[in-house]
């Protein structure tokens, strides 16, 4: 990304319950290291944390993206599929198309993409059938 | 209110931070679902819940939780606690079910959080 001035990318694999949250807690751990401030901080780990559980939940496989220029935090989730067949109703809270295992660890409530766009201080999402999802999250330093 | 009275209210078994106990607790939030509780929680708030996986350790984690109650006396696993230990989180387990539990932290006057994160 122009003008990044720390970039890091964390591959995030299809259905691996196992690690999710490996790649958030590196974020979060590099951030504070960094000295962001924890309210931010925090709005951060959770935005990506729900990001990489999607991508183990719906994705085929993707990645999460880390870059951070003078002024914001952009976090970008991309996938290669399957993409979301209708992206408004994929925003409301309370629908889910996780499957049964998600939902036994506790998650595919629903609340993934709403609790992302609203931690966030910019959400941008662009979806295509059959070939994947992109989500982009700022959060302001200043 | 201290963690360490909470242990005595809900007559608790301290399973993780004992050396932490006098860290206060201002607010509380119950669920077996870690999607509501990425959605609600704020800070310095108590976890109260009877998931025991891993996961309930890095939702804590990513909203910097200090102290989870498990309720029902469910006792997580060895692999789960070390990962509690070493995120520094206070650790107990009560026979209390998830409703008596919030029963009796709501009479201590003890609240529940219900601004949603990032409002």
């Amino acid at each position: 990304m122009q003008g990044s001035i720390l970039s890091h990318s964390y591959d995030v694999n299809a259905g691996e319950f196992q690690t999710a949250g490996d790649a958030s807690a590196s974020i979060k751990r590099k951030l504070k290291q960094i000295g962001v401030n924890s309210t931010v901080l925090r709005r951060i780990a959770v935005a990506s944390y729900e990001a990489e559980l999607n991508l183990i939940i719906h994705s085929h496989g993707g990645k999460l993206t880390l870059d951070m220029t003078p002024e914001a935090i952009i976090l970008t989730s991309s996938d290669v599929g399957p993409g979301i067949a209708d992206i408004s109703k994929a925003m409301q809270e309370g629908y889910s198309t996780a499957s049964e295992e998600a939902r036994d660890l506790g998650f595919g409530a629903g609340m993934g993409l709403p609790n992302m766009k609203r931690n966030a201080d910019t959400f941008g999402i662009e979806s295509e059938l059959g070939k994947g999802t992109t989500i982009q999250m700022g959060f302001s330093l200043k | 209110m201290t963690i360490r009275e909470l242990v005595t209210l809900l007559d608790a078994r301290v399973l993780l931070g004992e050396e932490k106990l006098d860290q206060e607790v201002s607010s509380g939030f119950a669920s077996d679902l870690m999607s509501d509780v990425l959605a609600f929680v704020n800070d310095k708030t108590v976890l109260i819940t009877g998931l025991t996986n891993v996961h309930v350790m890095r939702t804590c984690e990513m909203l910097d939780i200090h102290c989870i109650v498990f309720a029902r006396g469910k006792v997580p696993s060895e692999e789960v606690l070390e990962e509690a230990e070493e995120l520094g989180i206070v650790v107990m387990t009560t026979k209390h079910t998830c409703y008596n539990t919030c029963g009796l932290m709501y009479q201590a006057g003890i609240r529940g959080t219900d601004r949603r994160t990032g409002a």
